[in-house]
């Protein structure tokens, strides 16, 4: 597994998780800097996301939906608050309707993403996620996220048994 | 869409206080009154029985008569939604970095490809 380290915050309603990669720093960066490599990692299988704007610069915006498999699409912006390539982000982000008018007037979630180089070829990503309310945390998650996530580890795992095989 | 049942901003904005949070802490054990609790900490009996009356209408914490005493006890399963949802959201990222794996070893596989075959030319 690459996921270093969790830490929850339950009094705070903060998570942060650490994961390291077998890559460069400039290519984990590209997985948020990318549009289309963020569709293929931000939802699940059963979820995919679609990008429709991703202005990745400071006071920029990112759209985003979901489709889901009854043909659902939940809708999601994130403000852009910070931005420093290729090792910050800083995102302030919530739920949003088709029409792109916000579902509420507060923001569900900030995101803080750090990009650190461990060594050649070895770099560390820690995302930071904090929540102003369990309401907020319940919205994010039902954004057809729970049993497309069981999928997902179904998935990775048949992947990595795949390749066992293969070795 | 699922939401939380209604005062569950109540009861978060009720734990950001640290004297509160403490109190929880020491209610789990369901031993003292608000006079005992009061005697943990330098502010006055009235600022702790302000507190406890802030944790009560949150649902974190209730006062039991036990004989003559009023013993305060933490309502676990309030604390315990916070840790719940937090869980739920490290399966998602975590799976999220999952999905980060494969791209990254996939874009690294089209590069092997492409100087495997370079090599063979």
């Amino acid at each position: 597994m690459t996921v270093t380290a969790v830490r929850k915050d339950p009094q705070r309603l903060t998570l942060t998780i650490e994961a390291e990669f077998d890559a460069s720093v400039e290519r984990v960066w590209q997985l948020w800097a990318d549009p289309r490599q963020l569709e293929r990692w931000w939802g699940p299988p059963t979820y995919p996301a679609t990008f429709t704007k991703h202005d990745l610069a400071p006071g920029g915006r990112i759209e985003y939906h979901m489709t889901g498999p009854a043909g659902d699409q939940p809708h999601g912006y994130w403000d852009v608050l910070e931005v420093d390539p290729p090792r910050r982000i800083v995102l302030r982000g919530g739920c949003a309707y088709a029409d792109g008018t916000l579902t509420t007037e507060i923001p569900i979630s900030t995101i803080r993403v750090g990009i650190e180089e461990l060594a050649q070829g070895r770099t560390r990503m820690s995302i930071e996620n904090v929540f102003p309310s369990t309401e907020a945390m319940e919205q994010i998650l039902a954004m057809g996220t729970e049993e497309g996530q069981r999928q997902a580890v179904s998935q990775a795992d048949a992947i990595l048994a795949e390749e066992t095989i293969q070795l | 869409m699922q939401i939380a049942p209604p005062g569950f901003d109540r009861v978060f904005s009720a734990l950001a206080d640290h004297t509160r949070r403490d109190i929880v802490r020491r209610a789990i054990s369901a031993e003292e009154g608000v006079l005992e609790l009061a005697s943990h900490y330098p502010i006055s009996f009235a600022a702790v029985q302000k507190h406890v009356a802030v944790l009560e209408r949150a649902g974190v914490i209730t006062k039991q008569r036990i004989g003559r005493r009023r013993i305060v006890r933490t309502n676990r399963e309030a604390v315990l939604v916070a840790r719940r949802l937090l869980d739920q959201y490290e399966g998602l990222w975590r799976a999220r970095i999952d999905r980060m794996n494969e791209l990254i070893a996939e874009t690294a596989g089209a590069i092997d490809t492409a100087e495997t075959k370079e090599s063979k030319r």
